[in-house]
């Protein structure tokens, strides 16, 4: 059986992974490449490195991560943050990334999405949709959260799977870092009106909130940071919850 | 031990280099024929278009050479499907090694079927000490229909499909064992073993 997936994500500047991260054992916990193996080794179904370097060395540092991540890990990982340009997803595929997502540069030119899943096939394009409730409407939001958009996030959500977009990564940017549980509400709608996976981030606290996701929300994988890297909860108990509580993750 | 992988327009053929090399495996990325023809082991991986790889193969006649090979040969994911006899993907004929169809899911559920699922009727040495707890990795929106010969082990999703195929010295696989953790990792090293 399909089962529902568990992906940490790792923020990542100059090659390096940012945010604190609690983990004693690590001789190098700076170093993403050992953070990525600890999760692949505890169980994680994906991994996801965000990028958020702003310097003009920045593609080629990704890239040289890449490969080093790819090396190391025997499961998919997804790149993004400052990803704009077919060039820029080539990059890193042929780096060895198993998927990219994109973000800002899909809100302001959205043929791209139908560029890059022409050229390199829907199952490696992601596209992330940060989103906040503005007067009881969804908005996509970007650089962030900061920036808001005139887009409402559901038909955003609707236009990037028809343009080709593989899965949606939907960031809940009212929830994201309250530790008070995922958008169930909005995450569920999105998710039956596509086709395609959704993955929830922002909110995760504790492990019922996993289950809720799964559940209320409808999701297809959850996507968290901190309370991963600050080992709150272990993926191998968060896994072996799910399965008590009637969810199918893989153990 | 010589190990080719063959070198095509497919995505992400790296991440099968990489996984050998986790074995301590050092394959050789080619296209050429005789590298391929003397290698002890050939892998055949995939990601991308049935029709624009056919076209590629055949250009580069590389189907011919495929079909001509008896050394194990493994067929990964697209691979596996080119190695059917026609594909509903853009209505491509495939190089008929297994006499099965692709078929594309029904959109009765989300497609592509995306993640972690797990191997049911294991039927192989080349699945030794895989067990139907263990999971791999998918992503696809096509799949190779059951065979009551050449079906080595199933996946449900949506359907009951072949998960993988063996025939002579053919093998095949729709997930990602590359990417599957240690059940890929097991699959591969049985491969190398053969």
């Amino acid at each position: 059986m399909l089962t529902k997936r568990i992906i940490p994500c790792l923020d990542i500047k100059d090659g390096r992974t940012v945010k604190g991260v609690n983990f004693v054992d690590l001789r190098d916990a700076g170093d993403p490449v050992e953070l990525a193996k600890v999760y692949s080794d505890e169980g994680a179904d994906e991994l996801v490195f965000l990028d958020i370097t702003a310097t003009v060395d920045k593609r080629k540092t990704l890239a040289e991560l890449v490969t080093r991540v790819a090396k190391a890990i025997n499961i998919p990982f997804t790149v993004g943050g400052g990803i704009s340009t077919v060039e820029d997803v080539k990059v890193l595929l042929n780096a060895g990334a198993d998927k990219i997502s994109i973000n800002s540069a899909a809100v302001k030119r959205p043929e791209v999405i139908n560029e890059m899943a022409a050229e390199f096939g829907s199952q490696c394009i992601v596209v992330a949709i940060d989103t906040r409730n503005v007067d009881g409407i969804d908005f996509v939001h970007t650089h962030g959260g900061r920036k808001a958009t005139l887009l409402k996030t559901q038909d955003w959500a609707k236009e990037v799977a028809e343009r080709g977009a593989g899965e949606i990564l939907l960031t809940s940017m009212d929830h994201d870092g309250t530790k008070a549980g995922f958008a169930n509400d909005l995450t569920s709608e999105i998710s039956a009106m596509l086709s395609i996976p959704v993955i929830a981030s922002g909110g995760a606290g504790n492990m019922p909130h996993f289950e809720d996701v799964f559940t209320a929300g409808k999701a297809d994988a959850a996507l968290a940071a901190s309370i991963f890297h600050f080992k709150e909860i272990g993926i191998p108990e968060l896994k072996n919850y799910l399965n008590d509580h009637g969810v199918n993750a893989r153990l | 031990m010589e190990v080719a992988i063959i070198k095509y327009n497919s995505g992400n053929v790296l991440s099968v280099l990489y996984a050998l090399e986790r074995l301590g495996v050092q394959a050789k990325l080619t296209d050429d024929p005789e590298e391929i023809k003397k290698a002890d082991k050939v892998i055949f991986p995939g990601q991308g278009e049935a029709s624009s790889a056919m076209k590629y193969l055949r250009e580069k006649k590389l189907d011919l050479l495929i079909k001509d090979l008896d050394q194990p040969f493994f067929g990964i994911c697209l691979g596996q499907q080119l190695l059917c006899s026609h594909s509903e993907e853009n209505d491509t004929s495939c190089l008929g090694i297994f006499p099965i169809q692709v078929k594309k899911f029904p959109p009765l559920d989300k497609v592509p079927h995306v993640g972690w699922n797990n191997l049911e009727n294991i039927n192989s040495p080349l699945l030794a000490e895989v067990t139907e707890e263990d999971y791999v990795y998918y992503v696809h929106s096509y799949y190779a229909e059951l065979h009551p010969e050449y079906t080595i082990a199933s996946t449900h999703y949506l359907e009951d499909f072949s998960a993988l195929l063996h025939k002579d010295n053919y093998y095949a696989m729709q997930a990602h064992p590359e990417k599957s953790s240690l059940a890929g990792q097991k699959i591969l090293t049985n491969f190398l073993k053969l």
